[in-house]
């Protein structure tokens, strides 16, 4: 079922994985929803979790992120295993997460300031990340004020602030319109390339994945299993204003949904 | 909670509180407190004699009077209130204070302008019930769908068939909710009516129990009135919970 | 058109107390005084001052008792809140009560504490605490999921997550919780006063019951509702400045 793709950029990408997902199961009750999946996350590099609605790429995200346990199997960030939420991982959440009671600021200094980080340090922290997202100047807002977009700029923000190395977003541009969401497209990839850090991408748009990933595991549902992964080779470099109209873009793209079409509802 | 796996029933935590209740009976640590037991076989007792019917039968009247002119005289206010603006901004403000005012400190008018009887119970009980009835049947009115409104419109309803086929169905769900809340300020209503005046019902019944010291008569009666009380405010929501999922279907 | 809203307000009082005033004229009951006699005897209880010698007294069991609901209640709701096991043990007692006419455990709360203050203090706590305690139980256990989520993921200890996140989460239910508990300790006051023994606004009232002075009666019973009222409203402005909008106010420390 596999299918790796030769990529021209990187020379033996696979062999440095900063995260791995080895042999993971979960079982709820008498649901199985993930069954023996085993996953490898290249450093530096974004890769995205893409599949039909229950497929369990939400859940594995969580393990990964220690906010769930597996019932066997491990989870390896730089081949220490995962138990719980660790420094090297930060979360970027599908409804945002945001506390309507604080400010900009210390919504995206939250995480340090958990981390004991003293004030003065981590508001510098927070808006230079605050900046970096294309918020400077919203510091003293409450998320009320803010629209759906800029909202996920904060929680991203947050997650960027507190350095870790991996980044797990959970739909993270599900919830804002369709102008917003291409333009934080375009964003992410500046930032993968700006960031050198390794991205873990839940989504369930086939467009929004192969547009941003270097990597795109694609899982089935029932029990869920990757079924395969895509390495786009060839458009990545060429601008992102040329990437949709790609050739080898449109072939995945509709690669990808001629072998889901089958699971939708 | 669960124990041993399996699911303890709501409200089984009850059985221990008894248990502590009989245990401190028991102990005599105070004569206020007699052992659960004795308190339950003096209900069984005196469920039966008739000072304890007559005292059930005339609270309940007076109960199911109150909250009739409650029900019958508030829900038409209330979707007045919601159908029309210019009354809604002449009542409202005055169903907003009787609302959260102390209704207990109307109590001694009512008595020296409606006498020692059961008449003042009925009114205390309408007074605490009716105002949330009016404030809810008014919010369901106002959150009917304006669509739906327009539907009867063009279909050339009548206005009077307009109030019964299309505003009372369409906030049934809201009214039913504040006349279930009406309900349960009405027990507590009808209760205080009946201590301030203290010489019908309930009021007469906790007089004598606590003058001539019958403690074991006196937590019996509190514990057949809370489960009644508990049990009327219960199965309400019961009822809610039933017409809610007709109202979240409704679209 | 000015201020439309503004005027039919006046228009509403004038008209409530216009009837009230025409029917003490009529007069519908011996009983039954003016509304200008009964305010002329607020403004001569008022400039004697006896109308703030009552509230002091009467004001002292509400005061008392709401304080200690609100710490017990608060306490007691977060630990409910918090814990199934605490849920499971108190929160039927909680939710009993709420349903019950508590008024009716005066009689057994005069026998054990007397007439005095302690009493009336306990009537203001069992109407005032259920509400309170049930609110600050709901409001924790419904704590969005996703911030407790977002807490843990960002390393929160579990002292973080409750001072942190729960806390200022459930605080615009717990004060909600709070100016209910408020006002139904409002009707144990009265009551008390008016059952137990009478003192402060209650004496007031029955008092000039007993001698027939009905427009000092109608006087003191409407300072107390009126005091009621002002304070609660007094109380939903504060909540709607504290938790205006998304429940902002909560901010940086």
């Amino acid at each position: 079922m596999s299918q790796i793709k030769p990529d021209a950029r990187h020379v033996a990408p696979a062999t440095d994985s900063a995260v791995s997902v080895r042999n993971v199961s979960k079982v709820y009750g008498d649901v199985q929803a993930l069954k023996d999946l085993t996953l490898d996350f290249p450093r530096g590099e974004l890769t995205s979790l893409l599949g039909p609605s229950g497929c369990g790429k939400t859940t594995l995200l969580k393990i990964i992120a220690g906010l769930l346990p597996a019932t066997s199997g491990e989870v390896l960030i730089n081949g220490r295993a995962v138990n719980g939420p660790g420094p090297d991982r930060s979360f970027v959440f599908q409804d945002f997460a945001l506390m309507p009671w604080a400010t900009v600021l210390r919504n995206v200094a939250f995480g340090l300031e958990l981390r004991g980080v003293a004030k003065s340090e981590r508001e510098a922290v927070a808006e230079k990340y605050i900046a970096a997202v294309g918020l400077a100047g919203f510091e003293q807002k409450y998320p009320h004020q803010l629209s759906g977009g800029m909202r996920q700029r904060v929680g991203l923000a947050r997650a960027l602030s507190v350095n870790a190395e991996v980044l797990l977003l959970d739909e993270p541009f599900s919830a804002v319109d369709e102008q917003t969401r291409r333009k934080f497209q375009e964003d992410m990839l500046e930032l993968v390339q700006k960031e050198k850090k390794t991205f873990i991408f839940v989504t369930h748009s086939i467009e929004e994945a192969v547009y941003v990933s270097d990597q795109i595991a694609i899982l089935l549902p029932r029990p869920s299993r990757v079924s395969e992964i895509i390495r786009p080779a060839s458009f990545r470099d060429k601008g992102v204003a040329n990437i949709r109209r790609d050739p080898e873009y449109l072939d995945i793209v509709d690669r990808i949904w001629a072998s889901l079409r089958n699971y939708v509802e | 909670m669960t124990l041993f796996g399996r699911k303890l029933p709501a409200l089984s935590s009850l059985i221990l509180w008894a248990l502590l209740w009989e245990l401190v009976g028991r102990l005599e640590l105070t004569f206020f407190v007699p052992p659960f037991s004795e308190v339950a076989t003096t209900l069984v007792g005196l469920i039966p004699t008739p000072g304890f019917l007559s005292a059930l039968g005339v609270t309940a009247a007076a109960f199911g009077a109150g909250v009739f002119f409650a029900i019958v005289i508030g829900i038409p206010v209330g979707i007045l209130m919601g159908k029309s603006r210019v009354l809604d901004e002449l009542l409202l403000p005055w169903v907003n204070i009787f609302l959260s005012a102390p209704l207990t400190a109307l109590v001694p008018v009512l008595m020296v302008l409606f006498g020692f009887g059961t008449r003042t119970v009925i009114i205390t009980t309408t007074l605490f019930a009716i105002w949330i009835i009016i404030l809810n049947a008014r919010a369901g009115v106002r959150q009917i769908n304006r669509s739906l409104v327009e539907m009867a419109r063009s279909f050339g309803a009548s206005p009077l068939d307009a109030f019964f086929k299309v505003y009372f169905w369409a906030a049934l769900p809201e009214i039913l909710g504040g006349v279930r809340i009406g309900v349960i300020r009405a027990v507590k209503g009808v209760i205080i009516g009946q201590l301030l005046i203290s010489i019908v019902g309930f009021g007469a019944l906790f007089e004598l129990y606590s003058s001539k010291f019958l403690m074991a008569e006196f937590w019996a009666v509190l514990i057949v009135l809370f489960g009644l009380a508990f049990a009327l405010s219960e199965f309400l929501a019961y009822l809610e919970r039933k017409v809610s999922y007709y109202a979240a279907s409704r679209g | 058109m000015i201020n439309r809203s503004l005027m039919l307000k006046l228009l509403s009082g004038l008209i409530v107390f216009g009837a009230w005033e025409i029917a003490g004229r009529v007069p519908i009951s011996y009983a039954f005084p003016t509304f200008l006699e009964s305010m002329s005897a607020l403004a001569r209880m008022t400039f004697d001052g006896s109308i703030f010698v009552a509230y002091g007294e009467t004001l002292r069991p509400l005061v008392v008792g709401v304080a200690i609901s609100a710490v017990l209640g608060i306490g007691l709701g977060l630990w409910i809140g918090l814990s199934k096991r605490f849920e499971w043990l108190f929160a039927p007692i909680f939710i009993v009560m709420q349903a019950a006419p508590l008024a009716a455990l005066i009689p057994i709360l005069v026998m054990i504490y007397g007439i005095g203050l302690t009493s009336k203090v306990f009537v203001v706590c069992i109407m005032a605490m259920p509400v309170i305690v049930l609110n600050t139980a709901s409001a924790v256990r419904n704590t969005p999921a996703s911030l407790k989520e977002m807490a843990t993921s960002f390393l929160a200890a579990d002292r973080d997550v409750l001072l942190k996140i729960i806390l200022p989460a459930a605080s615009p239910v717990i004060f909600s919780g709070l100016r209910l508990g408020v006002s139904a300790g409002f009707i144990g006051a009265i009551l008390s006063e008016l059952k137990i023994t009478p003192t402060g606004v209650g004496d007031i009232i029955t008092y000039s019951r007993s001698i027939a002075d009905y427009p000092s009666m109608y006087a003191a019973i409407f300072s107390i509702i009126l005091l009621a009222v002002l304070f609660l409203n007094l109380l939903e402005a504060l909540e709607n400045m504290l938790f205006e909008g998304n429940n902002r106010g909560y901010v940086s420390d």
